[in-house]
């Protein structure tokens, strides 16, 4: 029904704009990558050519009855005003076409909900603002990370040239094979998120304190990205979805990595870092947990995101800036990371607030002084 | 005290008198349903200036993408105090204004059946209005949790939140009492002769509001005040770690929210349905058709409450039922289209601006009974949930269904209201280019929400630049139109300029304010109640 926007529009949009990116004046679904998806794009398509038979009839008789009755055109008004027939025919008839409707539409939503005998099954937890993946059963079992906006703050803040996948890039993608059936098991650690990639017809509400589930069977290879469709907050719109579907050879090998990298990682809890090693290590963690709400200078968005540079906290007590992060703060946006992040992260993220920017407190936390704070 | 002498006065002058206090005072203390339908209209334009200045700011904000004008959680409290502002500040004291003009005189009655209570209905508004507007003043801001305040996003909020809650229960408060009034009113104070089945349409419909408002407001009361103990008394109706459901929040809310947009919907059909039989200067067709199409969507709007949940993760049957029962509202919905061009159908049609914007609507709401069709089949709703798909629908049948019907009203009764015609050629343009600006606005947000655009987000993917912009520019051609409306009520109002108008300036109007009142209606009117065959 693209004509409803008219040539007026039209010059409006070149006169406005030579047309950015790749996918501009994008007017239907994105492409599908599941079986799902398609019967939803079709479901519409079919849908869309009713309403259009529907819209020709409707408008036309309007159309019509406005040209042809008007009393400019010298018409006398009739009077009848009740005719049973044609009323029960334009009762009945949208009945029908209705039934006709529901028949496929049914058939789609009871393959949508069939989330029995999966190959893989990966809980998604969102978090203000990041999702958590936890591959628990399958190929990958025991694999978990979390997933955080990529794009760097000078880009939404117009300090920088916006990159291709403006907003819609991560740090950690999520990985799954080509055709085989993924159960996405949902759930949330603070307020309701919802779980979107238009490429797979799904969209799930993470609800915390309670497990939904959905599924897909991606039949393509690529990078399908999605966003969090539920208001969750502030960065509800920076906390997107990528999913990488490989081939089977690739995911084994994905994983097999994720293994290494997590032995790797799986540090000598009694280890004792140096600052310079926690402070560099910090950074990373804060860019990716803390920069959008204390922002990468510290200052914060007061009064409700404190400023974390010359804060009695990050300068001051070292247990209680340590129980901050760990335990986070009740009544607040502020989380308890301790259910996210490993001791070794937390203490390097602490290490780093109370050495950067104004603060010289010279402190160096080590893994062993978070593992105490947890309760 | 006063009513006694009002009503000696009535009985002795049959006339306009001046024994009410004058100045402020006549407008805080009076009892008298014109005055305070006049004061509901005024109060519900400044609700939508006002509510109409937090979109654009919004769609100043995402004219390009990466932040620019305002921080996202001053967005989200944009987005959030947008909605409220315009659904119980703009939208629902609009067409109560419109009950208090025109229900009494529609039939014969002297005026509304408790004239205390409804001076204390309206003025509970302002105060309610006030608070959402000190709430953005206060630590941490308005509440920022959309207008559906879903929990546990609503739990997490500052004291802004609690303010918003007492403006909904006030605002509530006020729209049950209203409620009362008008039932009351329609049943016990009809002319001799008018039954129900000679009513005008325009009072059906309100009859059947009032009831559909009866019944929810409580429920919205009831879900707020949850949120309210869950916030400061350690309750956990909606924590999940204290046993609760956040889900059952939308379960509530949804209860009332379904209803609530019929509220929204339901006095526009009657508007539609006096303005077009009058331009038409031929009967409404199928008028007792037309009586049960509304209530069977009255009725069934109890019962597709969670098609507005269809991705919260519902069993399969209980998703068929809401499907299913949510796309038979569109057997009574189309039955009332089709009523309506049969109605125009071989009439003697002028275009005048209120048919304008009745046929503007019968235009634009259409588009949003095709969206809400599409939006009721499950699996396509999964698709566009919480995307700028729904954004599009319900401005289509919220903006261009309910406030072109208020356009319409407006242009329709204002000769009744105040004696004189208004600019048709400033009406006129005002329809063209809110008709205009509106689908530039709202058109391309169906595109944006079909190539997967989430709605309440600040910032947005570079693929969506293009329609963000023209949707924006629509959006300040649209809010810029409006003060054309705003000039054309003030000439024949307060300025007191513009022709003055004959009793029954429409041919083919033939309700009882045309026929047996003058223009403008005198301060009481049908003291002596009429006879209607």
């Amino acid at each position: 029904m693209n004509f409803k926007l008219g040539p007026l529009t039209g010059g409006l949009l070149l006169a406005l704009h030579a047309g950015l990116g790749s996918a501009a004046y994008q007017l239907n679904f994105q492409p599908p990558a599941t079986r799902i998806a398609g019967e939803i794009y079709d479901l519409h398509m079919l849908m869309m050519y009713v309403i259009l038979v529907i819209f020709c009839i409707v408008f036309g008789v309007m159309f019509y009855s406005i040209y042809a009755h008007r009393k400019s055109a010298g018409r006398k008004a009739e009077q009848f005003h009740e005719n049973t027939t044609v009323e029960i025919i334009w009762t009945v008839i949208p009945f029908l076409i209705l039934v006709g409707m529901a028949w496929p539409a049914t058939k789609t939503l009871i393959e949508f909900k069939d989330t029995s005998s999966p190959d893989i099954t990966i809980k998604v937890t969102g978090y203000q603002w990041k999702w958590g993946y936890d591959y628990i059963k399958g190929e990958g079992e025991g694999i978990g990370f979390l997933s955080n906006l990529a794009t760097p703050q000078d880009q939404i803040h117009n300090r920088k040239p916006k990159g291709e996948h403006y907003l819609l890039e991560v740090d950690n993608p999520l990985v799954v094979p080509v055709g085989k059936k993924v159960r996405v098991l949902t759930t949330a650690n603070d307020v309701i998120h919802s779980f979107w990639v238009p490429a797979f017809g799904i969209k799930q509400d993470a609800i915390p304190g309670f497990v939904r589930d959905t599924w897909f069977r991606a039949d393509r290879e690529g990078t399908y990205r999605g966003q969090c469709a539920e208001l969750c907050g502030k960065d509800h719109g920076f906390m997107p979805i990528v999913v990488e579907v490989v081939s089977q050879e690739k995911y084994v090998q994905w994983v097999a990595g994720q293994k290494a990298k997590a032995a790797a990682a799986a540090t000598d809890p009694d280890k004792q870092w140096s600052a310079d090693e926690l402070k560099a290590r910090g950074e990373k963690v804060y860019a990716a947990n803390c920069a959008s709400c204390h922002q990468l200078n510290g200052k914060g968005l007061p009064p409700a995101f404190p400023a974390l540079d010359g804060s009695k906290i990050a300068a001051g007590d070292k247990a209680a800036h340590i129980d901050m992060v760990v335990n986070g703060k009740t009544g607040s946006s502020m989380p308890a990371f301790g259910k996210q992040l490993p001791d070794t992260d937390i203490a390097a993220v602490v290490t780093y607030e109370r050495n950067a920017w104004g603060n010289k407190t010279g402190d160096a936390v080590q893994p062993g002084e978070v593992k105490a704070a947890r309760r | 005290m006063a009513t006694e002498n009002e009503m000696s006065a009535v009985i002795n002058t049959h006339d306009d008198h001046a024994d009410h206090p004058s100045g402020l005072m006549r407008w805080v203390t009076t009892t008298n349903h014109k005055d305070i339908g006049t004061m509901y209209l005024w109060f519900s334009l400044a609700m939508l200036f006002l509510g109409g200045m937090l979109a654009l700011t919004l769609r100043a904000e995402l004219f390009q993408p990466g932040i620019q004008i305002v921080n996202p959680e001053f967005f989200n409290q944009l987005t959030t105090m947008h909605g409220l502002i315009m659904v119980f500040g703009a939208i629902m004291p609009a067409f109560v204004g419109f009950a208090n003009w025109q229900i009494p005189m529609m039939i014969g009655a002297p005026d509304m059946a408790f004239a205390r209570m409804n001076n204390w209905s309206f003025w509970l508004l302002p105060v309610a209005a006030s608070l959402l507007v000190i709430s953005f003043f206060v630590p941490g801001g308005a509440p920022a949790a959309g207008w559906t305040i879903y929990a546990p996003l609503s739990t997490q909020m500052g004291p802004g939140m609690d303010l918003g809650i007492f403006a909904l229960h006030i605002m509530g408060a006020s729209s049950i009492m209203g409620s009362i009034n008008i039932i009351t009113t329609i049943l016990n104070m009809r002319a001799p002769g008018m039954t129900l089945m000679k009513m005008p349409m325009f009072v059906w419909t309100w009859l059947i509001t009032a009831y559909l408002l009866i019944a929810v407001m409580p429920v919205l009361a009831g879900a707020i005040t949850m949120v309210l103990a869950d916030r400061h008394f350690g309750t956990s109706f909606f924590n999940a770690a204290g046993g609760g459901d956040p889900v059952m929040f939308q379960h509530i809310f949804w209860f009332f929210g379904h209803p609530e947009v019929y509220i929204m919907i339901l006095p526009a059909f009657g508007i539609v349905s006096q303005v077009i039989p009058a331009f038409a200067r031929k009967p409404l067709f199928g008028y007792a058709s037309m009586v049960y199409a509304t209530s069977s969507i009255a009725i069934l709007s109890f019962i597709v409450w969670a098609h507005h949940m269809f991705t919260v993760g519902l069993p399969t049957a209980g998703l068929l039922f809401f499907m299913y029962a949510t796309m038979l509202i569109a057997v009574p919905t189309g039955v009332k289209v089709f009523n309506w061009l049969a109605t125009m159908w071989k009439g003697s049609m002028t275009f005048e601006t209120p048919m304008l914007f009745a046929v503007g609507f019968l235009c634009v709401f259409t588009m949003g009974w095709f969206t809400g069709l599409m939006l009721a089949i499950m699996p396509v709703d999964v698709q566009l949930q919480d995307s700028y798909y729904v954004v599009a629908h319900f401005h289509y049948v919220l903006v261009a269904g309910s406030l072109f019907a208020l356009f319409a009203g407006t242009y329709f009764w204002i000769p009744k209201w105040t004696g004189r015609m208004y600019d048709e050629s400033l009406g006129k343009w005002h329809f063209w280019l809110s008709m205009i600006f509106f689908n530039i606005t709202f058109f391309p947000m169906h595109f944006l929400g079909l190539a997967g655009m989430p709605r309440r987000i600040p910032d947005y993917a570079s693929q969506f630049t293009e329609f963000n912009v023209i949707a924006s520019v629509g959006a300040f051609g649209f809010g810029l139109s409006q003060l054309l409306f705003l000039y054309a009520l003030l000439k024949c109002s307060v300025l007191g300029r513009g022709d003055k108008a004959p009793a029954r300036p429409w041919e083919g109007a033939d309700t009882l304010e045309w026929t047996h009142l003058p223009s403008p209606a005198p301060y009481h009117s049908f003291h002596e109640q009429p006879d209607v065959k």
